[in-house]
């Protein structure tokens, strides 16, 4: 493992908010990230229906498509969201895990293009996917 | 001369819509989460996010998580629609609010899309939001949101999202 992805995933895994909603990091290549965040009782959006906020997913989104930045290999280290719109697709079936993939697909001296698609235990059903741009820090 | 109705005493008025509020808030675990606030001024609302550690994305800066400012919109902009489509309803005694502990309320309206854009970065400090309803349809709606720390004319996020209405019961 090369040493950006290492700092990467160190820093990705210490990130407060990503830690107080249950994340995981579970791969961080080359600019594709994977986490997942497992249901919890706390993250419902919807009483009736037991179903995650869409928030929640938000924050995971946001996590992921950062941490595809990261680990780019042109991208130098911190990054930042500039915008990221979100669709959802279906309700998440609840108790069940949601897992994101993010692909940062291209790269520029100032922005990072990341696209999303977050699923639940049926993976060929998406619940929302998401298209971002992140900034990238001058090499100085 | 007919006469008018006379009003209600104020105290019966902010009781009904302070329950109603905090019923359509309180069993929303999420926002207990996120430890959003709502504050209300006649029909307007205020959300505001308390800081706390656990909303904290990068802790070298520090800055408050994206994911933190994108959930605290979308509750912004959930809470603004349900609550004004349900307004008219509580005023005109349609809503049967007799009983504040156990008020029944419309489905919450369901998040098609959710666009934020980060202005700024977030302080470690406090963040409000208002959202304004640009357009609210019998089946679709269109919301704006803004928030800020420090100063309300510099806002460090804004979003527009689109949701589906809840149906109305026929």
């Amino acid at each position: 493992m090369n040493e950006k992805i290492k700092f990467a995933r160190q820093f990705i895994q210490a990130l407060p908010h990503a830690v107080s909603l249950g994340m995981k990091l579970e791969e961080l290549e080359e600019g594709i990230a994977v986490i997942s965040m497992p249901y919890d009782e706390k993250l419902i959006g919807d009483p009736e229906t037991g179903v995650v906020h869409g928030g929640a997913v938000s924050a995971l989104m946001d996590t992921c498509c950062g941490a595809a930045v990261m680990s780019h290999p042109s991208n130098p280290a911190g990054t930042a969201t500039i915008d990221l719109r979100i669709e959802y697709l279906r309700a998440a079936t609840p108790g069940q895990t949601i897992t994101t993939r993010a692909h940062c697909y291209h790269v520029t001296r100032s922005v990072a293009f990341v696209r999303a698609t977050a699923v639940d235990e049926d993976r060929d059903n998406p619940v929302a996917s998401a298209t971002g741009t992140f900034t990238v820090e001058d090499k100085g | 001369m007919s006469k008018r109705p006379r009003p209600e005493p104020v105290q019966v008025v902010k009781q009904r819509r302070d329950a109603v509020l905090n019923a359509l808030v309180t069993g929303v675990p999420y926002i207990q989460f996120l430890g959003v606030e709502f504050e209300r001024r006649g029909d307007e609302l205020t959300t505001v996010m308390p800081f706390r550690d656990a909303l904290i994305g990068n802790p070298l800066l520090p800055a408050l998580h994206g994911g933190a400012t994108a959930a605290f919109l979308e509750v912004t902009a959930i809470i603004t629609l349900s609550w004004t489509s349900i307004w008219e309803d509580m005023e005109s005694g349609v809503l049967d609010v007799s009983d504040p502990d156990n008020v029944v309320l419309p489905r919450l309206p369901k998040t098609i899309d959710f666009t934020v854009d980060y202005l700024r970065s977030g302080l470690p400090r406090d963040a409000y939001a208002r959202a304004q309803i640009v357009r609210s349809g019998r089946r679709y709606a269109s919301v704006r949101v803004e928030a800020w720390q420090d100063n309300r004319s510099r806002p460090y996020a804004a979003a527009t999202g689109h949701f589906v209405m809840p149906k109305k019961p026929a």
